[in-house]
């Protein structure tokens, strides 16, 4: 967590926690930080912030603070915090809420594997209807870079059959081409609303560089 | 024609600010009736209330109407006022213009409007207003105590030291409740018992006290000063005017079970006193695990018996008794952690609850007070506490503190270093609450003695071989942190009674969602309830520790004395009243009154000559609490509430709509 | 009873072990699986990463050719199953969420199908007494651990599978097939699949601390429902074995296959063939194959 100085008055946003209360639908300010969803994290020991600390950030509305946190694409979507938690706030809900927000928002992801990861796979879903694994891999470690991990498994599923060479086309793929023309369009009406034109343009530029993630 | 009297209030600027007075004034001198109108700064003040005598007799006024905050707050000063004036206290009427209007609008037009309107409709009404007398009913000074922990102990011990009868029905075989099982208590540590039997033993021997234990209420009726009440005392199979207590039954008895006192940790015979300190010391047969009772043969107990007390013949025996007053105090349940998944279900031997190791520690409990899991008898090297289990825990159905978790715990953590030294101990805590004397003091020492605070919420523990391992958060440093434990207590929150709500039925009182019983005001009358006459004492009201519980004990007490020092109670006259003329005898409304105020009876009249017979409702003025449920069920018009009869509740609704 | 089958991307791939014996085991029980026509992926947890309404319209699309079917669904893999459900849950219980994705969809939606998971629908709605006749040989005590993962159990209010913390559903029918099911502590813990391709060391970890844990429990095999977390636990193993050097040489069966073994299928059938941690040796050793 950033140690420096947060000035509550000022250099927080007092609406951000209703803003993602409404994406989330669940209520974030009944959180009493007791940690149990970060007890039961399993992935907390990479992440910046703690599941409660991400919870507490968007009470105070620090926007920026918490759309820049790597936590926020780490979390792994296990949803044992929300099973767990004694004041029913859907942590996880509320992880894919700020995701959906960093993303509207223009920041740059803290984890760009992670974000680079998820659209590809949704591009591949989309072009075709059903995920093309080998595709999926290939793009990846084209896009990341990560040319050489997974070397060592890729072969030994190539020779099992587990890797399809081939993408299945489904018939019905303009529906699919119609069905996330028309999620883009209604996320990009809620970036104009919630957070006016000057966000809009910079999401629209790629995002400001000075938001990237800075890391521990 | 009446001679109406009005006077406005300004309350400094709480209704002047908003509502103008003047105006007011203008418009209510010209209502119907009114004779007289006058404003006041304060009328609720010495000089205020005097002006309203004043006016009383200067002008002859028959009917007084006051314009000023809710009847909640003046009602009774006011009726006071034109009582001492001579008039009969009921010919007064109040319009609230300041929680119904002043402080709930901002415009001063639609205030004032709203501020005529309210007082045309106390002005209309006034009009039918008769004079009505409070009745007097007699108490029976005898008070029932329900439950005999430390709360209901106290409070039986202090009206009988007062010189009243008190009986006290305690539904186990013992009387001491909770306190009896703990060992030591927070933040003297006292040892429990050491201070608890004299006040037992107080309760046996005095004269004023009746103890019935192995007993429960069965049925409760009538009102405040005039209970009547069936107590079921269940047969006990041992005659207590002879059992000496000596103990050769128990001592002889062949069959072991679970004991209940030390929660399923050690065993007891099937004839038993709970505890070597029980009141009274003689034993019951729990018939349903007795073999004789099961089988025909055994009689073990019967053959051993010196004073020839044993008697399986006895049958439960049905008492009913009349009483001035009742106190509730039958205290509370512990959340069963079997809710808890994530904790073990309930379902490993080596996860207690705090109450459980109060019987581990307790020099008389299964262990003789030497601290050993119960899986194996191993004396523990490193235990975890973990407090809010069940309390504060919307998703596990409670969201109240239970307000004695975090000092016990600390009490626990000190024992065990007390007792097992050099054993590591961890509290997991949320927040500490040491809000009472000495309790801040209290857990300082606790930290003192070595017990590690770790301030986070438990997500999970599960077995790993011989140990447990506790998964946790210590929110303070952000990080996830493993405890290995060979024993963890849970700190299980307080809940109501199991049985709580249907008590609650029989007395007649309200209860919370959760069925902790209702006080009457939160904060100004927290021992009595709604339905006069019946007063709470202790955990049955809301988590509470022993200083606590003492002290609303003899708080309702105080309630019950005062009430008894006096031979009759006046009763509000505001209650329901049948036109027996019309009424038709349908009974509708019988069913319809909450209070079971509502009765038939045959009345005998002569009709064209002949005398004849017939069914009309009647209602008893004592239970009636006004509340007017039947007035609107009853088709023929002939049930009304004195002080709201039918036709001033349709002047007034008149005077709104014109 | 008959089914409207959702595959799921995966089990004609990383899973085809599972498609086949499903299939297998589905034709031996008397269960009938139609595939719905033209089905789309789920969407995964990239599309609720990415947005909500994209993460319950993906699944409506193939929901919706289910109702057609008038059947209800069953889904082998456990992602695809939560994200049907989840998404089945979500219309039913809001209707402007029911609106917004019949408008992003193009076409109604009413969600009148439920979706269930395959360990349910043939352990709890076929029925263990409906097995037990079919069954030729007995796993002969083999100790079993049945790992569950987040998917199949959480949010146990809209899964409505089994107890969150210490599910049961496979551990009965290990139990039916002969085989011992271990008490251990890492039934429901979480494996990261969805950072199996890019944060793969935390995987390794995960995987690592499920694995030592039923090495610890005795466990001398995992059965698994759940593509995700077959992969983790049996490819990744190999991988973490030599990341972290520690062996544990614990093969990872979907639940589908130990049942086609007790049913007496053939290993090629359930396709036995294709692990990473050899499935065989286990099952030699009981006489099994
Ligand atoms: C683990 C633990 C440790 C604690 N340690 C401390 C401590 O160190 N210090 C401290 O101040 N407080 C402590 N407390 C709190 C303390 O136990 C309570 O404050 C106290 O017991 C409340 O007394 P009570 O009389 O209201 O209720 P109880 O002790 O519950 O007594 C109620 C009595 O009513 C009887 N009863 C119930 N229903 C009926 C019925 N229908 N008819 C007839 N009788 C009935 C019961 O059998 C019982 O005898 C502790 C609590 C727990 C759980
Ligand atoms: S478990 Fe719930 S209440 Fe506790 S810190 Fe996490 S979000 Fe907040
Ligand atoms: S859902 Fe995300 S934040 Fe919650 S426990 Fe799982 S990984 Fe951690």
């Amino acid at each position: 967590m950033s140690k420096a100085v947060l000035h509550l008055s000022e250099g927080t946003e007092p609406g951000f926690l209703r803003e993602v209360e409404q994406e989330a639908g669940t209520r974030v300010s009944l959180c009493y930080q007791c940690g149990k969803c970060a007890a039961s994290c399993p992935v907390s020991f990479v992440m910046d912030l703690e599941p409660y600390q991400v919870m507490r950030l968007v009470q105070l509305g620090a926007r920026d603070e918490v759309l820049r946190s790597r936590t926020i694409w780490l979390c792994a979507s296990c949803t044992a915090c929300s099973e767990r938690c004694p004041r029913e706030v859907d942590v996880a809900a509320t992880m894919d809420a700020l995701r959906a927000l960093a993303r509207r928002s223009g920041y740059r992801p803290a984890e760009a594997q992670v974000a680079l990861f998820h659209g590809i796979f949704l591009d591949n879903v989309r072009d075709t209807g059903r995920l093309h694994e080998l595709g999926l891999m290939v793009r990846y470690k084209l896009r990341s870079g990560d040319l050489f991990s997974d070397l060592d498994v890729g072969l030994p599923m190539m020779r099992h059959g587990k890797l399809k060479p081939t993408p299945h086309r489904i018939r019905g793929v303009e529906q699919l081409r119609v069905l996330f023309a028309r999620v883009r369009a209604r996320e990009a009406a809620a970036v104009r609303q919630s957070t006016g034109a000057d966000r809009e343009s910079e999401a629209a530029a790629g995002g400001r560089p000075e938001k990237g993630g800075e890391g521990r | 024609m009446k001679r109406i009297g009005v006077f406005l209030c300004h309350c400094g600027s709480n209704i002047a600010g908003t509502v103008d007075i003047d105006r007011l004034q203008e418009a209510v001198r010209r209502m119907p009736g009114v004779v007289y109108v006058e404003q006041n700064k304060y009328t609720c003040s010495e000089p205020g209330q005097e002006q309203i005598r004043k006016g009383i007799k200067e002008h002859r006024l028959d009917r007084v109407v006051v314009a000023a905050c809710s009847p909640r707050m003046h009602e009774n000063t006011f009726r006071r006022t034109v009582e001492s004036a001579g008039l009969n206290p009921y010919l007064l009427e109040i319009a609230n213009v300041r929680e119904h209007c002043s402080w709930v609008h901002k415009d001063r037009e639609e205030a004032t409007a709203k501020a005529v309107d309210l007082v045309r409709r106390a002005v209309a009404k006034v009009v039918f207003n008769r004079p009505l007398q409070k009745a007097r009913i007699p108490v029976e000074k005898r008070a029932l105590v329900i439950g005999g922990g430390i709360a209901g102990i106290q409070a039986a011990l202090d009206i009988a030291d007062a010189g009243h009868e008190v009986w006290l029905v305690e539904k186990e075989p013992s009387i001491g409740g909770r306190m009896a099982q703990l060992d030591k208590t927070f933040p003297t540590l006292d040892c429990s018992l050491c201070i608890l039997t004299p006040k037992m033993v107080d309760v046996a021997q005095h004269p004023n006290i009746r103890l019935l234990t192995y007993s429960q209420v069965e049925n409760v009726g009538g009102y405040v000063g005039n209970f009547e009440v069936t107590i079921r005392k269940r047969a006990r199979s041992v005659d207590e005017s002879k059992c000496t207590g000596c103990g050769s039954c128990w001592a002889k008895c062949p069959h072991k079970v679970p004991s209940e006192f030390d929660l399923g940790l050690g065993q007891r015979k099937v004839i038993y006193v709970p505890f070597p300190q029980a009141v009274p010391n003689k034993p019951v047969i729990d018939r349903e695990h007795c073999v004789y009772f099961k089988t025909g043969k055994c009689r073990v107990c019967e053959r051993f018996c010196p004073a020839g007390a044993i008697d399986f013949t006895q049958e439960d025996e049905l008492i009913t008794e009349r009483f001035g007053a009742i106190v509730a105090a039958t205290g509370f349940d512990l959340f069963d952690h079997a809710r808890y998944g994530e904790y073990g279900a309930g379902q490993d031997p080596d996860i207690i609850s705090g109450l459980h190791f109060e019987r581990l520690v307790n020099a008389s409990g299964p262990t003789e007070g030497k601290i050993k899991r119960p899986s194996d008898g191993k004396v523990p090297r490193s235990v975890a506490f973990i407090t809010c289990v069940g309390s504060r825990d919307d998703h596990k159905g409670i969201s109240y503190c239970s307000r004695v978790c975090c000092m016990y715990t600390a009490k626990h953590a000190i024992l065990l270093s007390e007792k097992v030294p050099g054993c590591r101990s961890y509290v997991f805590y949320m927040d500490m609450r040491t809000p009472g004397k000495g309790y801040e003091e209290f857990y300082k020492r606790s930290q003192e003695m070595g017990t590690q605070y770790v301030r986070g919420r438990v997500a999970r523990i599960y077995r790993e071989g011989d140990h447990l391992v506790v998964q946790g958060e210590d929110t303070l440093l952000g990080r996830k942190v493993l405890v290995e434990a060979d024993m963890v207590v849970l700190a299980t929150g307080i809940t109501p009674r199991r049985d709580a709500g249907e008590l609650a039925r029989t007395l007649g009182i309200s209860y919370d969602q959760y069925a902790f019983f209702n006080e009457a005001h939160p904060k100004l009358r927290p021992v009595e309830t709604n339905t006069a006459g019946i007063y709470l004492a202790g955990a049955c009201q809301g988590p509470k520790d022993i200083p606590d519980a003492v002290a609303q004990a003899s708080g309702a007490a105080a309630k019950v004395t005062a009430m008894f020092s006096k031979d009759t109670l006046t009763a509000d006259p505001l209650i329901a009243t049948v036109n027996e003329a019309i009424c038709s005898g349908c009974l509708w409304c019988k069913p319809i009154c909450p209070y079971r105020a509502i009765d038939e009876k045959i009345i005998t009249e002569r009709v064209r000559g002949r005398t004849v017979s017939r069914r009309v409702a009647t209602v008893n003025a004592g239970l009636c609490q006004g509340c007017g449920a039947c007035t609107v069920a009853c088709r023929d018009g002939a049930m009304n509430l004195l002080g709201f009869s039918n036709e001033q509740v349709l002047a007034e609704v008149e005077a709104l709509c014109r | 009873m008959k089914y409207a089958y959702f595959p799921g991307c995966s089990l004609s791939g990383t899973a085809r072990e599972y498609e086949r014996s499903t299939r297998a085991v589905a034709r031996v029980l008397g269960l009938e699986l139609e595939e719905i026509p033209d089905w789309s992926c789920c969407g995964a947890t990239s599309a609720h990463a990415t947005d909500k309404l994209l993460s319950l319209a993906l699944p409506a699309r193939s929901l919706a050719r289910a109702d057609e079917m008038g059947l209800d669904v069953v889904a082998p893999c456990a992602a695809c199953f939560n994200r049907l459900r989840t998404t089945v849950h979500a219309v039913r219980s809001d209707r402007k969420v029911r609106q917004e994705v019949e408008e992003v969809l193009g076409q109604p939606y009413a969600a009148c199908s439920d979706a269930y998971a395959l360990p349910d629908v043939i352990v709890n709605r076929h029925g263990l007494d409906n097995i037990v006749p079919h069954l030729k040989k007995s796993l002969g005590g083999l100790k079993v651990a049945c790992y569950y993962g987040c998917l199949l159990v959480r949010p146990s209010a809209v899964t409505a599978f089994d107890d969150p913390e210490d599910p049961q559903t496979m551990d009965r029918l290990v139990r039916a097939l002969g085989g011992e099911p271990v008490v251990w502590p890492a039934k429901t813990e979480c494996c990261g699949a969805s950072l199996s391709i890019t944060r793969t060391r935390v995987v390794w970890q995960l995987a690592a601390q499920i694995l030592t844990a039923a090495q610890k429990a005795g466990a001398e095999a995992i059965v698994v429902a759940c593509p995700f977390c077959q992969s983790n636990l049996d490819m990744r193993q190999v991988q973490a074995q030599k990341w972290s050097g520690r062996r544990w040489n614990i093969p990872v069966y979907y639940f589908t296959q130990l049942l086609g073994v007790a049913l007496g299928l053939p290993p090629g059938e359930l396709g036995l063939e294709s692990h990473f941690v050899d499935p065989l040796g286990v099952l030699r050793q009981k006489a099994l194959v």
